[in-house]
């Protein structure tokens, strides 16, 4: 029993991470209609940022953590709103294939760059937050732990404010919705866009610098396998779907550690994807995802 | 109000409109009639700033506004009802009236356009927390009519308000248009298939087929033109 407690822990933990990965995958796709693929590699620049700013503090305080997670979140909003500008809205409008295939480039371009100037070599992430275990019965708590869960659940919650509570969020959920009735009404939809693509990277900094935290060796490939389990996760919810995003991301962590703490633990990742295929096929719009008539 | 001059547009190698001109006075209410595929949406999508042309000049309250971005086209005071409503279909009636009024910051303001909504509109306000796709056809148009009065515009263009709609319910809408036109002096131009409806509620008309303007006139003259009742009046 203990045992399951520990590892359901661990699992909503780990899919904490995918969830704020998978939100900016979703959020991009519900504005765009494309998967940006350099998204995980904002998670790995989020990462770095926050090895590098890690330095700057003396580590092991909560403030100090709390300030390097903020300034690596602005900091990668700012790189996803550049990567929009520079990449993707000269290609607004076309085929959306050539958009992917940009995006692919993007993503190897942040990958390339990484190695130049980060170099290839693994670096191990610094303890930014306080570092303690907590037992509880049988249960060990790592503070790191509960940061991860108390960072992503808070973020979550801003993000559920902004989208649904605030004007911007409204005006995302409507050029998602219908972008030309969007600009009809007034919307910038440029700037509804680049304020998703910031959002989307600031989440997906906390999540690299989350990851970093718990797997503390950091790397310029590191975004690889992670962006994939989100995307997996984003598609899992239902693409385009925020609450779906969430949900994916968090289904996907558990079964993940379950798996990996089993007898079958090297078939890890082909049972995450196996039942991602699964779902799809009897939820071909994902869990919460909808296939929406629209009256004429 | 808005003077239209030698517009053409073009959707890649098909042209739509061939160079049309036409001119609406302030506080009329003018209608564009034409059969299918004659352009009249892709005129309203032009003036909106949707469509780019590729001759021409539109200019709006003095101003040209032909190469201007449609959200600030939305901002001198020109509103646009789609084609096909084009609500948000997944936000509630209320936040697609905040959409409407997205660039307005007058809280006053939106206060009044919201009232003045709802005074014409009464079925939005006893739905306000539904989702907007599943009104029926009838109440969407309104949602639609009324989101771009939140806008609080001079000039109102409509896109076949009547399509898909009882035809009871065309005829209070109609007589909502009116309404607008009269007491909020909001000059409109009426794109209709419908060319009985909307001679009879205009005060002038324009006749496009196949990308050009074909004829014109004082809509009481039109309703009474031969080759008009041959060809859209049904006889
Ligand atoms: N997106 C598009 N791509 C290519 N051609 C288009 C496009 N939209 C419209 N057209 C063409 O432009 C012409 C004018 O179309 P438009 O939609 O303006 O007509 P309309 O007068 O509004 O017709 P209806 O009454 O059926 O709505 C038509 O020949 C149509 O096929
Ligand atoms: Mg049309």
């Amino acid at each position: 029993m203990s045992e399951f407690l520990q590892q359901l822990l661990n699992g909503l933990s780990l899919g904490a991470i995918y969830a704020l990965i998978a939100l900016g995958y979703t959020m991009v796709y519900g504005v765009l209609r494309f998967i940006n693929f350099a998204h995980s590699d904002v998670f790995m620049v989020g990462a770095y940022l926050g090895y590098y700013l890690g330095k700057l503090v003396p580590p092991g305080t909560l403030w100090g953590g709390l300030f390097v997670l903020f300034a690596a979140m602005i900091g990668c909003a700012g790189l996803g709103m550049l990567i929009e500008r520079l990449a993707y809205r000269p290609l607004r409008g076309a085929a959306t294939l050539n958009v992917l295939i940009t995006a692919i480039g993007v993503s190897l371009l942040l990958e390339y760059s990484g190695q130049r100037f980060f170099g290839a070599a693994p670096r191990v992430f610094p303890p930014i937050f306080p570092e303690r275990n907590f037992q509880l019965g049988a249960l060990i708590i790592s503070t790191n732990q509960l940061v991860v869960i108390g960072v992503a659940v808070l973020l979550m919650l801003g993000l559920q404010f902004i989208v649904y509570r605030t004007k911007i969020g409204t005006a995302m959920r409507a050029v998602s919705q219908n972008p030309k009735a969007a600009q009809l009404v007034g919307v910038n939809n440029d700037v509804v866009i680049s304020f998703t693509f910031g959002l989307g990277s600031a989440l997906a900094a906390a999540g690299g610098i989350l990851y970093a935290l718990n797997y503390p060796s950091i790397d310029p490939l590191m975004g690889v396998m992670p962006g994939l389990k989100a995307f997996v996760a984003a598609v899992l919810g239902g693409i385009g779907n925020i609450p779906g995003a969430a949900l994916g991301g968090l289904i996907l962590g558990t079964v993940e550690t379950f798996i990996g703490g089993s007898q079958w633990s090297t078939y890890k990742d082909a049972i995450a994807f196996a039942i991602l295929i699964i779902i799809l096929l009897f939820r071909p719009a994902g869990l919460l995802g909808r296939f929406t008539a629209e009256k004429v | 109000m808005l003077h239209v001059a030698d517009l053409s547009v073009a959707y890649g190698a098909i042209s739509a409109l061939a160079g049309i001109s036409f001119t609406i006075e302030s506080g009329a209410i003018v209608t564009l009639i034409g059969g299918n595929g004659a352009g009249k949406t892709t005129t309203l999508r032009t003036l909106s700033g949707l469509l780019r042309p590729s001759t021409g000049k539109i200019t709006f309250l003095g101003e040209e506004i032909t190469a201007t971005q449609p959200h600030q086209i939305v901002a001198r005071g020109l509103s646009h009802v789609p084609e096909g409503r084009m609500i948000f279909a997944n936000l509630t009636v209320e936040e697609n009236l905040a959409m409407g009024a997205y660039l307005q910051t007058d809280a006053t303001l939106n206060a009044k356009n919201r009232a003045y909504v709802f005074s014409i509109f009464p079925r939005l306000q006893e739905r306000l927390q539904q989702t907007a796709g599943t009104l029926s056809g009838g109440e969407q148009q309104m949602l639609a009519i009324g989101r771009a009065l939140m806008s609080n515009p001079k000039f109102l263009m409509l896109d076949e308000p009547s399509l898909g709609i009882a035809p009871r319910l065309i005829t209070t809408i109609f007589e909502k248009i009116v309404e607008i036109n009269r007491e909020r002096g909001i000059t409109i131009l009426l794109v209709e298939q419908n060319a009985h409806l909307a001679l009879e509620v205009s005060r002038y008309a324009y006749v496009l087929e196949t990308g050009r303007i074909v004829m014109q006139g004082p809509s009481h003259q039109l309703r009474h033109d031969p080759l008009l009742k041959a060809t859209y009046l049904g006889g």
